[in-house]
């Protein structure tokens, strides 16, 4: 196995389908990381939420 | 047969405990897997004859057209599940399911659409592949918007399962596309049955991209399914006590005492 171009510029450009190529794999990833990261933000903030919402109830309980 | 598996699904707890422990090891090895067949396709598989570099976007069109279609069967299948079983967690799972096809599908006709133009001289071809592949990607829309369009949870749940398993007659009608038709598109590179159209050098990858995007797929099913689970159970006491940050085996302990 062997790296397939001689140098990061011919990397790059990709005998000129650099363009389309790159895009492709940013627009991916890019959506990979959104697909994983979203479920994770939305959960610590759903509980955050929740932890509050308790604690006003609590509070309202007591008075 | 032993069945008591089978019911456990209908318990989201089960589920959410169950998965805590599988997230770690799925999130290195979906990324882990997704990098490594990444960058051997961008920069190690030999170029392509005739169509140059451009061919390299094969490693994550093919891969992610592939889970596209299965996280449609996976959809349906939860929602037939939720309807004759009428259990909680397998319509939470298709909920889950289309958000996450949807991407999927945007992705596969953003790179498609992409490849399309150096290959074919067009962004876009009203061809048999392309347009039922399109169809796909509404069927999941259409799925997005019944959730949101009852008010009741039940209504939405029965009448998504119901389209999803409607839609189910398009995934055949994309795979055969391209024999069944003459298009545009390139017949299957991969086949089970015969001789792949494939050298070995530029299979390696696409077999590392392939099941790197299953494990991501169940990565990310998990992930949004066990934030549905929360946001659904969020009046039980289990809920409640991981929001006050309580370890959950901790409140279970406490709960038997």
């Amino acid at each position: 196995m062997k790296f397939q171009f001689e140098s990061l510029d011919a990397f790059l450009a990709m005998n000129g389908h650099g363009i389309y190529v790159w895009s492709c794999y940013s627009i991916v990833y890019a959506i990979l990381l959104y697909l994983t990261l979203a479920p994770v933000i939305s959960k610590a903030a759903f509980l955050k939420q929740q932890k509050k919402l308790i604690q006003l109830q609590k509070k309202s309980q007591t008075l | 047969m032993n069945w008591q598996w089978f019911h456990r699904l209908g318990s989201p707890r089960w589920f959410y405990e169950k998965t805590e422990a599988w997230i770690p090891w799925l999130m290195v090895l979906a990324w882990g897997l997704l990098l490594i067949g990444g960058i051997w396709g961008l920069g190690f598989a030999p170029t392509e004859a005739k169509q140059g570099n451009s061919y390299r976007i094969l490693y994550i069109h093919a891969p992610v057209a592939f889970i596209s279609m299965s996280c449609y069967y996976i959809m349906a299948i939860s929602g037939a599940i939720g309807l004759v079983w009428k259990m909680k967690l397998p319509f939470m799972v298709m909920k889950s399911a289309a958000p996450i096809g949807f991407a999927l599908t945007v992705v596969v006709l953003l790179t498609g659409s992409i490849w399309g133009k150096p290959t074919w001289g067009t962004w876009w071809e009203w061809d048999a592949r392309l347009t039922s592949y399109l169809i796909l990607s509404f069927l999941y829309l259409g799925i997005i918007a019944l959730q949101q369009a009852f008010q009741s949870r039940d209504t939405a749940d029965k009448a998504s399962a119901i389209l999803a398993l409607v839609g189910t007659v398009n995934i055949p009608i994309i795979y055969k596309s391209v024999d069944w038709w003459n298009t545009l598109h390139q017949p299957a590179t991969l086949k089970l049955v015969g001789k792949s159209t494939i050298h070995i050098s530029m299979l390696y990858p696409l077999f590392i991209m392939i099941i790197g995007f299953y494990v991501f797929f169940t990565l990310v099913l998990v992930l949004h399914t066990r934030t549905e689970i929360l946001r659904r159970e969020s009046r039980t006491q289990w809920v409640r006590d991981l929001a006050e940050g309580k370890h959950l085996s901790a409140a279970k302990e406490e709960s038997v005492v």
